[in-house]
């Protein structure tokens, strides 16, 4: 499987799309036969842009939607793709589910959290790296793997892992 | 070894582009289809014993024939791409190696049932598939094989590309649709189905990506040549998802009258000189088989009369050195996780038995809990909107049932008798 590209996961600034960012939001809204059918493609779009969805971002994504921003949030909570807190500049997500676990899954869990020093669900003192475990991800042929940003990464051992966080740097 | 149909583009990366797509013969089935008309396309895939190869095997010809005849509105086919159950991969291999067909099948589809919209809902973790089926979807476009005139017949077709956001239940047809139409993938009460109350309330056909990979095939060579490839109940070959403890893992195509032995052969066997322990044949909802069950044919039926089902062909392959209890907690872990708590039966069951396996596995198990799990999976049994936790008591039952003593070892000593010093996993609640 490929390396993993790089990812930028810009600071959190004013809750804003730029004009650009909100005739992509309408043209979105006019593809569906129903507006709100672009809600998740736009939350997509607002946590690219801002980081993460804050609710601050639900309440401005739901006025483009003229929705409530009650119906945001339930969306963006129902999802584990959209993040509510700020994450690292890296996002690695292990797979713990039945093939990954019956070749080791958790051997490589237990390396990530060592080497960066933190436990599954959380991120660097540096802000670089968000460490997940996730449910199967439908790699399995490549088991172990992992996600790392928006590449799949497998089958891995401990140094499969080391290269990977050395290609991070 | 029988002949590659689905995945015969799998390693030719040309295919991967629509002229090299087109070289290898590619859009002559829409063009044949667009000649046959939709009664002659519904024909060849009646013949066909085309099911559907999502998970639920239900008979695609029958599925597409509910659209009503008479209606005002129109009518959606929504492409279900969020492939999720644990153990299965090969939606993702046409997605990224033969996108092609899949567009190719979707027109033919769409034709078949009166559709100018198509959704294609791909999993948002998907992102290198996503890539690869746009790209596609936008050369097709500029080619005219969609659009306003696809291929100067006058027939009307677009394919919108559509991305979740991380939910499992979103793979069942109704949670996929509520979460098209922007809210959280709650699966919906039937009836209505799809057919008569769909996508935004219109009629919809909710396909499987290989289920209509295989449909420009039998346009090309005919239902009947199709089903001879299979068993009497069900056509065709279909792709396999081999993973675990084999030597090869990977997609195989075979005919679904493959036993599962051959198939295990097939991905190399199992490695290291280990001996087989068991298998779950169609993705972890499947109940689990044992090593002296592995002489079923892989078909809808033959799984079926075996107690488990052939669901989405996920095969599983677990060795001497596997803890069942621990697969089971595994398992436990991700219904959980992935219940969408709608329905309280499903949520609380799923809830239950998580926290059992994990006290199990943490040497904190009572006598009474293979039991308990067994008697609190039942009693969710069938009360639920949708197939979810039908499909978690699968492994449940099966796992404790079927490996007993391995359970009653960890709830009378605390530890494993397979794997001795082995650490409980962790939990993730």
């Amino acid at each position: 499987m490929s390396a993993p590209a790089p990812a930028t996961r810009p600071p959190t600034g004013p809750v804003r799309f730029s004009e650009a960012q909100v005739a992509e939001v309408r043209r979105l809204q006019a593809l569906y036969p129903e507006r709100q059918a672009a809600l998740l493609p736009v939350l997509r779009m607002a946590q690219e842009t801002f980081g993460f969805v804050s609710p601050a971002v639900e309440v401005y994504v739901a006025e483009l939607f003229e929705l409530s921003p009650a119906h945001v949030h339930e969306v963006v909570t129902f999802y584990t793709l959209f993040f509510q807190r700020p994450v690292g500049q890296h996002v690695i997500a292990v797979c713990h589910n039945l093939s990954c676990s019956l070749r080791g899954a958790e051997d490589i869990v237990a390396h990530l959290e060592a080497r960066l020093g933190i436990e599954a669900g959380e991120t660097t003192a540096d802000g670089r790296i968000t460490l997940l475990r996730v449910e199967c991800l439908c790699a399995c042929e490549a088991a172990p793997m992992m996600q790392v940003d928006d590449a799949y990464v497998g089958p891995l051992d401990r140094a499969g892992v080391d290269r990977v966080l050395e290609g991070l740097r | 070894m029988s002949e590659a149909v689905l995945s015969r583009h799998f390693e030719r990366p040309e295919a991967r582009t629509l002229a090299g797509y087109r070289a290898l013969g590619g859009y002559d089935a829409l063009r044949k289809a667009l000649t046959l008309g939709p009664e002659g396309i519904a024909a060849e895939v009646k013949k066909a014993n085309l099911r559907g190869l999502g998970g639920a095997g239900f008979p695609t010809a029958t599925k597409w024939s509910f659209i009503p005849q008479k209606r005002t509105g129109p009518v959606y086919l929504v492409v279900n791409a969020d492939e999720g159950e644990p153990g299965t991969f090969k939606d993702r291999y046409i997605l990224e190696r033969d996108p092609h067909a899949l567009i190719e099948g979707m027109l033919i589809a769409a034709y078949a049932i009166g559709c100018h919209t198509s959704f294609i809902y791909i999993r948002g973790e998907y992102v290198q598939p996503w890539r690869v089926f746009s790209e596609a979807v936008r050369a097709a476009e500029a080619e005219g094989f969609l659009g306003a005139n696809v291929l100067g017949s006058g027939f009307e077709h677009r394919i919108i590309v559509h991305r979740g956001a991380g939910a499992y239940i979103c793979g069942e047809e109704t949670g996929l649709i509520s979460s098209l139409e922007g809210k959280k993938g709650w699966p919906k009460v039937k009836p209505p189905f799809p057919a008569i109350k769909g996508a935004f309330g219109q009629p919809t056909v909710v396909n499987n990506v290989e289920t209509l990979a295989a449909v420009p095939h039998i346009v090309t060579r005919g239902g009947e040549w199709f089903a001879g490839l299979g068993s009497k109940t069900q056509g065709g070959t279909r792709l396999y998802s081999v993973s675990g403890h084999v030597n090869h893992p990977g997609v195989y195509e075979a005919s679904v009258a493959i036993t599962l032995r051959e198939l295990i052969e097939r991905a190399g066997g199992v490695p290291n000189g280990r001996r087989l322990k068991a298998v779950v044949p169609g993705g972890s909802s499947a109940p689990i088989l044992t090593a002296d069950q592995i002489d079923v044919t892989m078909d809808v039926d033959g799984l079926r009369n075996a107690g488990t089902m052939a669901g989405s062909a996920g095969v599983v392959v677990m060795d001497d050195t596997t803890c069942i209890p621990e697969a089971l907690h595994v398992v436990a872990r991700f219904y959980a996780h992935e219940s969408c708590g709608q329905c309280t039966p499903c949520r609380e069951c799923t809830g239950w038995i998580y926290k059992i396996t994990a006290r199990i596995l943490a040497g904190k198990g009572v006598p009474p809990d293979p039991d308990t799990i067994v008697d609190v999976a039942k009693r969710g049994a069938g009360s639920t909107i949708c197939a979810f936790y039908d499909g978690a008591i699968g492994p449940y039952i099966s796992y404790v049932e079927k490996f007993r003593a391995e359970f009653d070892h960890h709830v009378r000593h605390g530890a494993c008798d397979v794997r001795p010093g082995a650490k409980a996993p962790a939990r993730t609640d």
